[in-house]
C-alpha cells in the first residue's frame, strides 16, 4: 500500500468505529439479518463464547467490547481498556508503535486469555500490544486485564506493517502462532510462548506467509492449515471491496497455496465470502467452534445497507467441500421440506395425504399427432397444494409427526419463520416452525418425542434452533424440552419416525435438508 | 391377554367388506406397474414348503444377531379389497381383530373368518424378515389382496425402557405392543429394515406380546420386526416364545 494511504486508513477506521458507537438496533427480522441488538462494530476479534456469553472486541478507542447473551442479540459493553491502568496501551507498546487501538484477536490459553491487539502509530510504524486476563466478564471479581507490552512491531521502513494480529493454536501440537501484517509488505507468522503469549524465538526472523492483504488467521483441519486473509479495501462503506481470501499448506509456516496453485505470497487466494445480497465487504475472518463438528465464523461487513450502511458484526455457518472452508448461510424464513438425510423421507404432519393434482396417469400415452398437425400444448401446472383443500380430516388437536415419502403435499411443507425477541442462537433468531398456511406448529415433548399442535403460543418447546452444519445439511434443535435439560436434535430414528435423540455428529441421523417445495 | 383361555376355539369375525366403502378413492394407482398381477388358481396338488421357513423345534428362540425377532404364529391370509390408505387399513384392523380379547392361539388352531375356517402356523424363519409370500404360496393360499395377522411373544430379561419397536413391512401394517398401538405404516411399501418405528416404550420383564397386521396388495409381502434400546442399537438379549406367559 502506497504510504500516502496509510494515514487516510487510519482516520477512516476511526470514523467508522466511531460510527459503529451510535449504529441503532435494528429489531425487525428481514430476510437474512446480520444479527440483532447493536452488531455494529469493524475489524472483529474471533468470538470467544465463556460461561454462556459471547465476547467480542472491535477497533475503537479503548477497544470496544459487544456482549451477547445468546449470540444472536448483541450490546455494546464499554471498552476492553477500561479494566486498564491508564485505560490505554502501555508505554512500551506505544513507543514500539503508537497509541491507537485496532483489530484485535485472542485466545484462551489455559486458565488465562491472551489478548493481541494493534497499536498503530504513522503506519507502517505500528506495534501488536498483549493483554492478559482471567475472565471476559466484567462482572467477575477476576476480571483485569495486564499489559504485557508488545509482541511483534515494524520500524515504519521494513516490509511490514505490523497490525490486525490473529492467534492459532496448532492442533497437531499445541503450540502457538501469531499472523499479522496489513498491506505494506508481507502477512508475517511467528511462534509465540504458550505461558507467556509472547514470543517464543525473539531473535528469530518470522516467516513470510502472504502479500497484498491483511486480516489474516488460521484455522486447521484434516492434515492442512488455511490462511485466511482480506483483500480489498476497507473502511470506505458501500463503496469497500474488502473479500475474504485462503490458501492452505501442509506446513504451518506455508507455503499455503490457493485452488490454482497459486501462492499467496504472490498474491494468490482463494475467494472465501464476498460481497452478497445487501452486505458490502466481508472481512476479518474468525472461528466459532461450538464442538460436536458444528462451526461458524464471524466476520464484519463494511457496509449493511439495511443498516443504513454502516459496519456489522455477522455470524454465519462454516461449511467444508473438497478441503476448503465454505461459506454456509444462515436459514432465512420461508417455506420448506424437511428431508431426512439419513432415510430421504419427509417431515409430515402424520395425515393420510392427498396426491398433488388429485389421482392422474403419467400421461404421455396419447396417439402420436397426424403427420403435420401442430403437437398438443403442454400440460398445465399443477397448482401448489393448500391446507384448505385436503385438512377436512385432519385432527382439530394435538397430531402426531411422522416421515413420508416426499410428494410436496400440504402436510410436508413447512413454514420456518423467524420469531422476534424471543432469543436466538450464534448467528440466527429461533424459529417457529408451522404447517405452512396454518398455525399448527411442530413442537418437542415431555417425552422426547414430536407433536404437532394445533397454535403457536411461543412456549420454548416451540421455538427451533436450525444450525447449518459442515455438510451443508441442517441440525434442528428445540429451544427446550418440557422437564428436561438434556439439549436434543431432530433424529430420524427410523424411516418413517422423528424423534428427539442426542447429535451425534458422525451419523446422518439428525441431519435434515432444507429444501424449498 | 388372558393366556388360560380354551386353546381350541374357533372364533367367528363380522365381514369385512362393508368396511371398505369409506376407502379413499385415490388408493389405486393407473399406472399398472402398481398393479399385481392376479395369482395363478390355486393347484390342488400340495406345495413344497416355505424355503425360508420352518417349524419351531425348540421351547423359546433367541433374537437373531441384529435383534430380529424370528419366530411368530402366523394366520392363514384373509382376502381384503387391498387397498393400503391408512383408512382402509385403520378399518381393517381396528375393527375386525379382538386384539385385547382374543384367546391365544397356538399352532394348529382355526379361526373362522367370514365363510372361511382359517388356521394358525407356527413359524421360524431362517432370514432377518418372515417371507409372507412363502408362506401363503406353500399353504396354496392368495398372496394378493391379503391381511396377514402375526403374533409373537418377546420374553425380556429385565424390564426395559426406553425401547423402540422396529418394523418393516411390505406392505402396510400396524402393530401393538402388549395391546397398545406402537407404530403403523400405509401406503404401498416394500419391507425395509426400521421403516417404521414406535414412540419409546418399557419392555416388562417376562413376557410381552406383540400383535401386527400386515396387508397386501400385490407382489412380494414380508415383515421383520426387532427392538431397538436407547441409542438405536437393536437389542440381542430377547427370546422369543408361541406360549405366552
Amino acid at each position: 500500500m502506497p504510504m500516502t494511504m496509510s494515514l487516510a486508513f487510519r482516520i477512516s477506521r476511526a470514523a467508522v468505529a466511531a460510527a459503529c458507537v451510535l449504529a441503532p438496533s435494528v429489531l425487525a427480522l428481514k430476510g437474512q439479518p446480520a444479527l440483532d441488538g447493536q452488531p455494529g462494530l469493524h475489524d472483529p476479534s474471533t468470538v470467544i463464547a465463556e460461561n454462556g456469553k459471547y465476547y467480542v472486541y472491535a477497533t475503537g478507542g479503548g477497544l470496544p467490547m459487544s456482549v451477547s447473551d445468546d449470540g444472536w442479540t448483541w450490546r455494546r459493553a464499554g471498552t476492553l481498556m477500561q479494566a486498564l491502568p491508564g485505560g490505554r496501551p502501555g508505554p512500551d507498546v506505544i513507543a514500539r508503535g503508537g497509541n491507537n487501538t485496532w483489530a484485535p484477536d485472542l485466545m484462551r490459553v489455559g486458565d488465562k486469555y491472551f489478548l493481541y491487539y494493534s497499536a498503530p502509530g504513522t503506519q507502517p510504524k505500528s506495534a501488536i500490544g498483549l493483554l492478559v486476563g482471567k475472565t471476559l466478564d466484567p462482572a467477575s471479581p477476576d476480571y483485569k486485564w495486564e499489559d504485557a507490552g508488545p509482541v511483534v512491531w515494524s520500524d515504519g521502513v521494513e516490509d511490514s506493517n505490523a497490525i490486525d494480529p490473529g492467534v492459532f493454536r496448532d492442533p497437531t501440537n499445541g503450540t502457538l502462532w501469531l499472523t499479522y501484517g496489513s498491506y505494506f509488505g508481507y502477512i508475517r507468522l511467528v511462534e509465540l510462548n504458550p505461558k507467556t503469549g509472547k514470543r517464543m524465538y525473539p531473535d528469530r526472523k518470522p516467516f513470510n506467509v502472504a502479500v497484498n492483504s491483511e486480516a489474516s488467521i488460521m484455522i486447521f483441519r484434516d492434515g492442512w492449515y488455511y490462511l485466511l486473509v482480506t483483500h480489498g479495501s476497507c473502511c470506505a462503506g458501500a463503496n469497500s471491496s474488502y473479500n475474504i481470501r485462503m490458501g492452505r499448506a501442509k506446513k504451518v509456516t506455508g507455503p499455503f497455496l490457493d485452488n490454482m496453485g497459486i501462492d499467496m505470497l504472490q498474491g494468490g487466494g482463494r475467494l472465501f465470502l464476498g460481497s452478497s445480497g445487501r452486505f458490502v465487504g466481508p472481512g476479518h475472518f474468525g472461528l466459532l467452534d461450538l464442538g460436536d463438528g458444528v462451526e461458524k465464523f464471524s466476520c464484519h461487513y463494511e457496509a449493511d445497507l439495511d443498516r443504513g450502511g454502516i459496519s456489522v458484526l455477522d455470524i454465519r455457518p462454516l461449511l467444508w467441500r473438497d478441503g476448503w472452508p465454505v461459506a454456509g448461510e444462515n436459514v432465512t424464513s420461508a417455506t420448506y421440506m424437511i428431508e431426512s438425510a439419513r432415510t430421504g423421507t419427509a417431515l409430515e404432519l402424520a395425515v393420510q395425504g392427498t396426491p398433488v393434482g388429485g389421482l392422474r396417469g403419467r400421461g404421455g400415452r396419447g396417439a402420436p399427432p397426424a403427420p403435420g398437425a401442430a403437437p398438443p400444448p403442454p400440460p398445465a401446472p399443477i397448482p401448489a397444494q393448500e391446507p384448505s383443500q385436503v385438512s377436512a380430516n385432519w385432527p382439530s388437536g394435538a397430531g402426531g409427526a411422522r416421515l413420508a415419502p416426499y410428494m410436496v403435499q400440504a402436510q410436508q411443507k413447512w413454514a420456518v419463520t423467524a420469531v422476534p425477541d424471543k432469543g436466538g442462537y450464534p448467528g440466527s433468531p429461533f424459529f417457529k416452525i408451522t404447517i405452512a398456511g396454518t398455525d399448527r406448529t411442530l413442537a418437542a415433548t415431555a417425552d422426547r418425542e414430536l407433536a404437532v399442535l394445533p397454535a403457536f403460543t411461543g412456549a420454548p418447546e416451540q421455538l427451533w434452533r436450525v444450525d447449518q452444519l459442515a455438510d451443508g445439511t441442517y441440525r434442528l434443535m428445540p429451544k427446550a424440552i418440557p422437564n428436561s435439560q438434556e439439549p436434543l436434535a431432530l433424529s430420524a430414528v427410523g424411516s418413517s419416525m422423528p424423534t428427539l435423540a442426542k447429535f451425534d455428529p458422525k451419523s446422518d441421523r439428525q441431519r435434515w435438508n432444507m429444501r424449498t417445495p | 391377554m388372558r393366556m388360560d383361555m380354551p386353546s381350541r376355539r374357533i372364533v367367528s369375525l363380522a365381514l369385512i367388506a362393508s368396511l371398505w366403502g369409506a376407502l379413499s378413492a385415490f388408493s389405486r394407482l393407473p399406472d399398472e406397474r402398481q398393479q399385481p398381477s392376479a395369482p395363478a388358481a390355486a393347484p390342488a396338488a400340495p406345495r413344497p414348503p416355505a424355503a425360508s421357513l420352518t417349524r419351531p423345534a425348540s421351547p423359546a428362540k433367541p433374537t437373531g444377531a441384529d435383534g430380529f425377532i424370528q419366530r411368530w404364529l402366523v394366520l392363514e391370509p384373509i382376502r381384503v379389497p387391498g387397498q393400503l390408505t391408512e383408512v382402509a387399513v385403520r378399518s381393517a384392523v381396528e375393527k375386525d381383530f379382538p386384539v385385547t380379547a382374543a384367546p391365544w392361539p397356538h399352532d394348529g388352531d382355526t379361526l373362522k373368518v367370514g365363510e372361511n375356517d382359517l388356521k394358525w402356523h407356527a413359524v421360524d424363519t431362517l432370514n432377518y424378515n418372515v417371507n409372507l409370500y412363502h408362506f401363503a404360496y406353500a399353504l396354496n393360499k392368495p398372496t394378493t389382496n391379503v391381511l396377514f395377522w402375526a403374533v409373537t411373544v418377546v420374553n425380556a430379561p429385565r424390564e426395559m425402557s426406553g425401547v423402540r419397536l422396529a418394523i418393516g413391512s411390505n406392505a402396510a401394517s400396524v402393530w401393538w405392543v402388549n395391546g397398545t398401538e406402537a407404530t403403523a405404516l400405509y401406503n404401498d411399501r416394500q419391507a425395509v429394515i426400521d421403516d417404521g418405528v414406535s414412540k419409546r416404550l418399557t419392555l416388562k420383564q417376562g413376557a410381552n406380546v406383540i400383535r401386527a397386521a400386515i396387508v397386501n396388495a400385490g407382489g412380494a409381502t414380508d415383515f421383520c420386526a426387532r427392538f431397538l434400546d436407547e441409542n438405536d442399537r437393536p437389542i440381542r438379549t430377547l427370546t422369543t416364545t408361541l406360549t405366552g406367559r
